[in-house]
């Protein structure tokens, strides 16, 4: 074989790679999402993974908000003063967080947390045969394992997006009037008052989506975990690494989505 | 067996992962309460012929029968009510880690058709522990606070919960000293004779086999090279079993695979 031939050969065998793994990941979607809505449901474990997805996030979520919240305003601050535009800043922290920085940033945050647990949980039980198990046990792992955690995500990232606004707003808040000068009324008020329904609900909608998309690759690198530690410590970077991915790539087609609506 | 419908039954059965070639054609029956016992070195497909059985793993060619009735590609209700006559023990036990023992062995009655309520799905799986000689101060352990040994009768009591009438052995004595081995031998022979179920052993332990089997299979690259009563394997005529009983290095099969 050529030197050419071997080329070619090596892109071939690279797309053929990529169009069986989006194909793979197709059909574990399409799987995973019917069984959201047939029965039989584990309301337990649903509640279990909202807990673990949703309140053990908050920290992080909470924490990046604030302090994203608190840097947004110090910068805005420095933009607006090169038109004389100060007073900008609240609507400007409020619109940028609830619309953009509060659930990508949160999503993000979420991805690095829960994608690589759900991974590193489905990975071990893919290897330990306690997914087999299951099995045996008349128990379809889809309903068990990968439908509860869809459910559990996407609920609770727009739960965690909106806390995570409120917070954001508030490092914005605690910076404009600590630091800037506001007065806390003012502040308060401009950012209520410029603020949206659409621009809240956009922010949910992406969060909904991200909390689908951290939980879907979590559940698909663990349950195609590879072998031996080796095999669930890849899994577990790869469903971090494509989660963030997958959510960046999606807020720019929801942002596009609502900007022509 | 002639005349009687095996309870289970593989004609033919291959199947390859890429390019390897596991099963190239695996027949075998057992009949009604029998114990079968499926010995072959490690990597000879041993495993993967118990989970095509059971469903785990589509095979590629052949058939599956239960009772005479095909069973490959049950799907919905009908795979449900045929997993629901198997009990299954994996080599490392597969306990779920995230939940304590009694729930573990009471899992199949914690949900779907078999579903109990709670206080009785307890009292049903402390009886089973009890049953694999395990105490009911056990129950409320997590399987990481088990000995090896525990975790594989934890395993066993689960397999059993639900009065399977299939049971599945994979490598049950795989990581116990001699003495828990024997334990555990006697406790799969007591059992299915106890319930008259109908059991497939997969092992490469000779004393197991001594101890479990009414009849032995000998599994050697992908096919089954040697099938006869547990009585008749130090006489069997087969070069194939006979290096592998005797753990000879010489012979058909290569010591390095």
């Amino acid at each position: 074989m050529t030197a050419i031939q071997s080329f070619l050969a090596a892109i071939g065998a690279a797309v053929l790679g990529l169009c069986q793994a989006a194909g793979a990941l197709t059909l574990f979607t399409i799987e995973g999402a019917t069984h959201i809505f047939r029965p039989p449901w584990y309301p337990a474990e649903i509640g279990r993974q909202l807990l673990r997805i949703g309140y053990f996030s908050l920290p992080v979520v909470g924490l990046t908000a604030f302090f994203t919240g608190a840097a947004l305003a110090l910068q805005i601050y420095t933009g607006g003063a090169r038109f004389n535009a100060e007073s900008v800043v609240p609507s400007i922290v409020a619109i940028g967080m609830v619309r953009e920085l509060g659930p990508v940033l949160g999503g993000l945050m979420v991805a690095g947390r829960v994608s690589a647990s759900i991974a590193a949980e489905l990975g071990t039980m893919r290897v330990t045969e306690q997914i087999d198990a299951l099995t045996t046990l008349s128990t379809n792992p889809f309903k068990y394992l990968v439908a509860p955690r869809l459910i559990a995500a996407t609920l609770a990232m727009p739960a965690l997006a909106f806390i995570g606004d409120v917070i954001g707003i508030l490092g914005g808040y605690a910076v404009g009037t600590a630091r800037l000068g506001f007065n806390g009324a003012t502040y308060i008020n401009n950012t209520w008052n410029f603020l949206e329904g659409d621009d809240i609900s956009s922010g949910l909608i992406k969060a909904a989506v991200f909390g689908f998309i951290i939980a879907l690759m979590g559940c698909y690198q663990g349950y195609h975990s590879g072998r031996g530690a080796q095999g669930v410590g890849r899994a577990t970077t790869n469903a971090v690494v494509s989660a963030s991915i997958l959510i960046l790539a999606s807020n720019y087609i929801l942002n596009e989505m609502f900007f022509a609506g | 067996m002639s005349g009687v419908t095996p309870k289970i039954e593989m004609k033919g059965v291959t199947k390859a992962f890429g390019r390897k070639q596991v099963l190239r054609g695996v027949d075998l029956s057992v009949a009604k309460g029998e114990s079968l016992v499926v010995i072959g070195g490690s990597g000879t497909g041993k495993s993967v012929t118990i989970k095509t059985i059971i469903g785990l793993i589509e095979p590629d060619a052949g058939d599956i029968l239960l009772d005479g009735q095909t069973i490959l590609g049950a799907k919905g209700a009908k795979r449900d009510a045929l997993l629901e006559r198997f009990g299954m023990l994996f080599q490392g036990g597969a306990l779920f880690d995230s939940m304590p023992v009694w729930r573990n062995v009471a899992f199949r009655l914690l949900q779907g058709k078999q579903k109990r309520p709670v206080a009785e799905a307890r009292e049903i799986a402390v009886e089973k522990l009890r049953r694999v000689g395990l105490s009911a101060d056990t129950a409320d352990l997590f399987p990481a606070e088990l000995s090896g040994g525990m975790q594989k009768r934890v395993g066993l009591a689960r397999a059993i919960a639900a009065d399977p009438e299939i049971m599945f052995f994979d490598e049950p004595t795989a990581g116990l000293d001699p003495i828990m081995a024997s334990v555990i031998n006697k406790l799969i022979r007591s059992l299915v004779a106890e319930m008259g179920a109908t059991a497939i052993t997969i092992t490469h332990d000779m004393r197991s086999v001594v101890e479990i089997a009414d009849r032995v299979a000998m599994i050697h690259d992908g096919v089954v090279k040697w099938e006869g009563p547990v009585g008749d394997i130090e006489h069997s005529g087969s070069e194939y079993l006979d290096q592998f009983i005797h753990g000879r290095e010489d012979g058909p099969i290569e010591a390095i695979r």
